[in-house]
């Protein structure tokens, strides 16, 4: 038993001291007996306080450690790791939530989130109090990883993981490849085409042995938990022969005799496409698709191409890896009716429209049979929304416009950029586009959040009347051919894969990590992680950061072929055992079995298959087995301290 | 003056699991979705290891109820595991009922890893029933 303690309430800067009177809750803890020294801390998990708390240990010979502060899933290791560099058991520490679980719960009313973080903090020192020195277990890991959406970070993710070593499967929903990068053509600050990047990417997974790519993939069901996942993938035939050898001669021909036209997603709706098709020419996999949803089975190509096979049937495959991740993207922000006069007002379109309109005119920018010449952005459309949800900043959408004004004053003669902003963040390097574009002529004026920007119709074109906070709020009208609706970043609509894997959602509604800055790719659900826009707005710069970032993460959990685990096992007391044989009944993984002791037959856990999960405590009537960690004695304490 | 709200509030015991119910009460928190302060969480490694003596001991000592946050479908021991858990209360529901305890002061229900908003409501609403049990 303890007598040593050592307790630190952390005011994690004012996250928890703004609630919580963290000076009462350490003058009342430390008059307990087995409490030999209390502190409170601007931030417990700052170096210079995890020096303090070794030095404290070690000086003060101290023989159990209660820090108070975030969530066990941000810190736990941190203090386990101090406690092991100051020669502490680091099971005789106890981590004790007042942030998530009290200061930020009951932020509503202060005086009863003081009084429950002391009896939370005397829990855990009484829980200390019984805990005893453990080494930790290891199970062994798949070292795979299956990348779920085969956008730019899952492309590059997948790459760094197989040249990691890591076998990694890559399952994209669409039949090609790319996401949202391939929609893009010039992209800043490179000059390079998204597609070009995209192709580069495709001829290095292909020649990678240890990637398997999946098309038309969806994972529909996981089993299974970390190092050993189960996952279930439903693959929807694109109904042309893998041998395919695309001629697009034939292929033209068969896109004229296909009777169907849907909304060409891809050009969001500017276009329509067959229920044949093919984004652009050099978009990967090689071989065209079709559409299953819409194509009427008329048969009509099959008379023109031998390699049209509508026999191939729906595949469901079952795949086994020690890690997942999640990087699927996002969606553009579609404006509401009426919004800035969408689809209200004639020639009023979204950037990201407007980027597929550049790349579909060639000489000149015509949007519905009109030479357009004067072009406005909006900025800030779905972003920064002071009444709506999205209260984020997209962060790619500034440098985006910016640069998309500069490609058409560049590629089409005569064009004058109108800039309607509510402040421009072209931060980093970013910001030279921006004094670029103003020193070409492109003009900016800037308004404020309650004086938006109203569009109307001149007869001709939109009209944007605008009180311009550079002016003094001068009243300006500007007369535009087009206006482009500077659109940003929302959470996929289609995403079955968070119900899948319970992956958390934020606030802002996209993928949330375990903290942004200490585990920014991680989630509480061990070994799932996330990257690129999924999680939050980046750019593709960014994307890849996070993609490469959560690449090394998962590689190092899984690699060594095993991970280590909690050292939680039941333990039979087998002097106390009649051998009733439930806890063998309820135990999932056959790790109980029978031995003879003493002269009777008792109980006995197998430690290599005992999980820790604690079924066999509760069943056992003679109450003779304990989980370690979870002794009776440490749980009951507890419940007494909290009372 | 006293704080009528918080005379009649009750002591809430609850058992979370680790990796599915207690992150959903972390985000709870994160997301500042208030519930009653006197809800206190021990979290254990998965719903169908609370004992039985565990919540009788939460009941002698003066909690006004217990909440078993089980895993649901999502545990990673069992797929069984909420069949398990509430095999589980039922047996705890028989030492309560030779006890004397009222059945409806134990609750359990399945709480997921993202289940903030389902976590809150089952709070708000097992602390309204057991204040009014305090209050006559």
């Amino acid at each position: 038993m303890k007598n040593k303690i050592g307790v630190y309430i952390c005011q994690c800067g004012s996250n928890i001291s703004d609630y919580v009177d963290v000076e009462k809750v350490k003058e009342i803890v430390s008059s307990e007996d087995i409490v030999f020294l209390s502190k409170t801390t601007m931030f417990a998990c700052a170096d210079s306080t995890q020096k303090e708390i070794a030095a404290d240990i070690a000086e003060q010979n101290l023989d159990g450690l209660v820090v108070a502060s975030c969530s066990p899933k941000l810190h736990l290791d941190t203090f386990r790791n101090v406690a092991i560099r100051a020669d502490l058991n680091p099971y005789n520490y106890v981590q004790v939530n007042i942030r998530e679980q009290c200061s930020w719960a009951h932020s509503d009313k202060p005086k009863d989130a003081t009084e429950k973080a002391i009896k939370l903090v005397l829990a855990g020192i009484h829980r200390v109090k019984h805990s005893v020195a453990l080494e930790k277990l290891k199970i062994s890991s798949e070292n795979t990883v299956v990348v779920v959406g085969a956008g730019i970070a899952g492309m590059r993710s997948a790459i760094e993981l197989a040249d990691m070593g890591s076998q990694v499967y890559l399952i994209e929903r669409e039949h090609f490849v790319g996401g949202r990068t391939s929609q893009w053509n010039e992209l800043f600050t490179t000059g390079e085409s998204g597609r070009d990047v995209v192709s580069s990417l495709y001829k290095q997974i292909k020649s990678h042995s240890d990637i398997t790519l999946f098309t038309g993939a969806e994972v529909v069901s996981k089993g299974g938990s970390v190092g050993n996942f189960n996952i279930e993938v439903k693959i929807t035939p694109r109904y042309i022969k893998p041998q395919c050898e695309l001629d697009m001669d034939k292929f033209e021909k068969v896109l004229e005799i296909c009777p169907i036209e849907v909304e060409d997603e891809f050009n969001f709706g500017l276009t329509k496409r067959k229920a044949i098709y093919k984004n652009y020419p050099s978009e990967f996999p090689e071989i065209p698709a079709i559409d299953d949803k819409n194509c009427n089975r008329c048969g009509k190509c099959l008379e023109l191409c031998p390699d049209i096979d509508f026999g191939q049937k729906v595949e469901t495959l079952n795949l086994k890896a020690g890690a997942i991740l999640i990087t699927t993207g996002f969606d553009p922000y579609e404006p509401k009716e009426g919004e800035f006069g969408y689809k209200t007002v004639d020639s009023v379109i979204t950037l990201q429209q407007m980027k597929r309109l550049i790349e579909l005119n060639d000489k000149e920018l015509i949007y519905n049979g009109k030479k357009i010449n004067k072009v406005g952005f909006i900025y800030c459309v779905g972003s920064r929304q002071p009444d709506g949800d999205n209260k984020y900043c997209s962060r790619y959408c500034c440098t985006s416009a910016i640069y998309t004004g500069t490609v058409v004053r560049e590629k089409y003669k005569n064009i004058q950029n109108f800039h309607f902003n509510r402040g421009i963040r072209t931060y980093g390097k970013q910001e030279l586009l921006y004094h670029d574009a103003s020193e070409n002529g492109d003009v900016f004026l800037q308004f404020y959040n309650d004086s938006t920007p109203a569009i109307t119709s001149n007869g001709t074109g939109p009209k944007v009347t605008i009180e311009d906070f550079l002016t003094k709020g001068k009243e300006i009208e500007v007369n535009l051919d087009l206006l482009v609706l500077v659109t940003g970043m929302v959470p996929r609509k289609e995403r079955n894969i968070a119900d899948i894997l319970k992956i958390p959602i934020g606030r802002d509604k996209f993928y949330n990590e375990i903290h942004p800055k200490l585990r920014p790719v991680e989630t509480v659900i061990d070994g799932v992680h996330i990257a690129g826009a999924c999680q939050s707005p980046k750019n593709i710069t960014e994307s890849v950061k996070s993609a490469l970032s959560a690449a090394a993460k998962a590689n190092s959990l899984i690699s060594k072929g095993e991970i280590e685990l909690e050292p939680t096992l039941a333990v039979i007391d087998k002097s106390l055992c009649k051998s009733a044989g439930e806890c063998i009944k309820i135990c999932p993984y056959d790790a109980i079995t029978t031995v003879e002791y003493d002269g009777k037959t008792v109980s006995e856990v197998n430690k290599s298959s005992c999980k820790g999960c604690g079924m066999c405590i509760p069943v056992c009537p003679e109450n003779a087995i304990q989980l370690i960690g979870y002794t009776d004695i440490e749980i009951e304490s507890m419940i007494e301290a909290l009372i | 003056m006293e704080d009528i709200t918080t005379k009649k509030e009750a002591k809430i015991l609850v058992f979370s699991t680790e990796k599915i119910s207690d992150p959903a009460i972390d985000l709870a928190g994160l997301l500042k979705m208030h519930y009653p302060p006197k809800v206190y969480t021990i979290n254990i490694p998965c719903s169908s290891a609370v004992k039985p003596r565990w919540v009788l001991h939460a009941f002698e000592k003066g909690f006004d109820g217990v909440f078993i946050a089980a895993d649901g479908t999502d545990c990673s021991y069992s797929e069984d595991c909420s069949e398990k858990t509430s095999e589980l209360v039922g047996l705890i529901h028989k030492k309560m009922e030779e006890k004397g305890i009222e059945l409806a002061r134990l609750k359990m229900a399945a709480v997921c890893s993202v289940c903030a908003e389902p976590f809150v409501k089952h709070m708000i609403s097992f602390n309204t029933y057991l204040s009014n049990i305090k209050s006559n």
